[in-house]
């Protein structure tokens, strides 16, 4: 199995029933998993700070949700992630990463180094995965500190593992 | 546009008096006005902070909990700051959520500046615009009763009430966030033991 399948079987497992996205290329076969399986809500956001209203308002709910979004909408969720740090939600979200790794398009760095800064900032720990080995573990543990451990927890995925974009003209 | 003159604490007395609904409030006097109708009840996560959040918090409640009835009570300055969230609810269209805007086009808080509806920016033709399947206004209490049906019965629904200006005070708000989400939560499982 590739890493978007095992990653999706690992969200259901954890009986994952709101996958709420703005969405990204390095997300899209967990979106198209999410908008095919009858068991689950896909939601598309118009900005990534929805989302996570969206994780909250199912903790409350007695349910779980994740919120895929790529590291350029890191800086959106700024004001409501104090709603996951000062109510104490359980929160999981998957971010894929741009403006690191063999980015090409100079718009991408200022927010892709933002990133860890900004979730550190904000309480919620970061772990990352570079290598496509790397996925599944990184993923369980991101689970288990946030649903055991009541932790809000963001799983990089790294560009190393994504692939960079060609962009501009050839050198 | 002519003046409002329903009072919010008498809006919210007829829409939602204690019928039980499972509701979320946006900053301010929407938390004050639900918490104070309720005595701070278990089935209200009032917030009195992360300004914009309201809808989107109550749609993760409704999808959660499609067999209970989820109202989000804001105004209209929390409701502007995401007013996208709208359509992304449209999307979805839970049957089972209606969001009520207490609209008194002004920052209340913050010194009574008028917000973008005190210029014409109309809420109830936005949430109709974003695929909102009903959507009303209620310019006088008259009008209360027909909209308290909307807010209850089966069906994705925006109501907005005009009000008048001025604040309320609720003096025992709880702005603990960690205890009013453990409350929330354990009334609603049924669960005193629920983290």
């Amino acid at each position: 199995m590739n890493w978007p399948d095992e990653v999706y079987a690992t969200l259901r497992r954890r009986e994952t029933t709101q996958f709420a996205y703005v969405p990204d290329s390095g997300h899209k076969r967990l979106i198209e998993l999410a908008h095919a399986d009858p068991e689950v809500r896909a939601i598309p956001l118009t900005t990534e700070e929805e989302g996570v209203g969206v994780v909250a308002g199912a903790h409350l709910g007695l349910a779980r949700a994740v919120l895929l979004m790529q590291s350029s909408g890191v800086g959106n969720t700024v004001n409501f992630l104090s709603l996951i740090q000062h109510c104490r939600f359980p929160f999981l979200t998957l971010v894929t990463m741009r403006g690191e790794f063999g980015e090409q398009n100079p718009w991408q760095f200022a927010m892709g180094r933002a990133v860890e800064p900004v979730f550190a900032a904000m309480g919620v720990a970061t772990l990352r995965a570079d290598t496509a080995d790397d996925v599944q573990p990184v993923v369980e543990a991101a689970i288990g500190m946030v649903d055991r451990g009541g932790q809000a927890v963001a799983v990089l995925l790294g560009q190393r593992l994504l692939g960079a974009k060609p962009f501009g003209p050839k050198p | 546009m002519t003046e409002a003159t329903v009072d919010r604490r008498e809006a919210v007395r007829e829409l939602i008096g204690d019928t039980g609904v499972l509701m979320v409030t946006g900053l301010g006097n929407a938390a004050n006005d639900l918490a104070a109708l309720t005595d701070q009840g278990d089935h209200v996560f009032a917030m009195d902070g992360a300004m914009g959040a309201a809808v989107s918090v109550g749609l993760g409640l409704a999808l959660a909990q499609p067999t209970r009835r989820v109202v989000v009570v804001t105004g209209d300055g929390e409701l502007l700051m995401n007013v996208g969230a709208l359509a992304t609810v449209a999307v979805q269209r839970p049957d089972n959520l209606a969001v009520l805007c207490l609209d008194n086009s002004v920052y209340g808080l913050t010194g009574d500046q008028a917000t973008h509806t005190a210029h014409g920016a109309d809420l109830t033709a936005m949430a109709l615009a974003a695929g909102f399947p009903a959507a009303t206004t209620v310019r006088e209490a008259g009008e209360l009763g027909a909209a308290r049906e909307l807010l209850h019965k089966d069906g994705l629904a925006f109501v907005r009430v005009a009000v008048a200006p001025g604040n309320t005070r609720y003096d025992a708000l709880d702005r603990n966030g960690e205890s009013i989400r453990l409350r929330f939560r354990r009334a609603l499982a049924g669960d005193p033991r629920l983290g």
